[in-house]
């Protein structure tokens, strides 16, 4: 039975992702990576991972969600009701992307993985809880600041128009140097008088 | 249920990233082929934990930090797309080649 639900999650997220590269519409690109996702989350519910899997399972789901609004904001061809050539180098790519399969499976096939040590009967999300709050501190406080980070720089490079582009270089400016003159700060100089 | 056919799964999710990721022409098309790549990695240390270290959640771990890079890289691809598009009207890697070495 699991061995079944193996064979079909694993070849239907490889089938799914070959899918996202093939299909002219990006919203069906997008569901067709989150059924991806979905389906490769599969095997590793079927390993006990039960909160790792099901962690996937959410995060992808949210993400292919936000996702999907940014590909209709951005791409050439949202519906896909044009069929247009979207790729370059295909054919150079397309072999790379063989060889490394090829190389990577060969690998998996013929090294001589050592055998599992021990099971422990812990459940390993209690597990895996216990380590990222003790041996492995430092990669989660890593990860947190990374994290930081990226909203910090995300939120920079994406914002149009920063604090500094309206009230100069010491935050001096009054009102403030914006294109259409408005909102509170603008008006109060000569515009309503009560 | 063995090992290699796992890390066959996660070699073709990575070469069909891999793919994805060499041949787009879209930024956004280019960040889902990274995504795929990193769960095929995800997928990988789900099984390297199963068969062979089980008594340790090491390669857990790897999966949560695997899950942080796919969050990362998922952010910061957008902002550096609505950036790029803001400024140039720019959607497509061919057109901000300014780098290229």
């Amino acid at each position: 039975m699991d061995a079944i639900a193996f064979g079909v999650c694993s070849v239907g997220s490889i089938a799914a992702g070959i899918t996202v590269f093939r299909v002219a519409s990006m919203a069906r690109a997008t569901f067709a990576l989150l059924a991806s996702f979905v389906l490769a989350a599969v095997p590793i519910l079927l390993l006990g991972l039960t909160y790792l899997g099901v962690l996937v399972i959410l995060m992808m789901v949210m993400e292919m969600m936000i996702m999907v609004v940014f590909m209709l904001m951005y791409m050439m061809n949202p519906a896909g009701l044009m069929p247009m050539k979207m790729v370059h180098n295909n054919r150079v790519s397309t072999i790379v992307a063989a060889v490394v399969f090829v190389v990577l499976a060969v690998g998996a096939t013929v090294t001589p993985w050592p055998h599992g040590g021990r099971r422990s009967n812990a459940d390993p999300t209690k597990a895996l809880g216990l380590d990222v709050m003790g041996p492995h501190m430092l990669v989660m406080v890593i990860i947190g600041l990374v994290l930081f980070a990226t909203m910090v720089s995300a939120i920079v490079l994406a914002s149009a128009r920063g604090r500094y582009d309206r009230y100069g270089d010491d935050l001096r400016v009054r009102p403030p140097q914006d294109p259409v003159q408005g909102g509170l700060g603008g008006r109060r100089r000569g515009g309503l008088q009560r | 249920m063995i090992l290699s056919l796992y890390l066959i799964l996660a070699a073709g999710l990575f070469a069909v990233g891999l793919y994805g990721l060499l041949s787009q022409q879209s930024i956004v098309m280019i960040m889902m082929g990274i995504e795929l790549a990193i769960n095929g990695v995800i997928v990988a240390a789900a099984a390297v934990w199963y068969f062979i270290v089980p008594g340790s959640p090491d390669a857990q771990t790897v999966v949560l930090v695997a899950m942080t890079a796919m969050a990362v890289e998922m952010g910061m691809g957008f902002a550096v797309t609505t950036a790029i598009f803001r400024a140039r009207d720019v959607d497509m890697v061919d057109s901000a080649s300014d780098l290229k070495g």
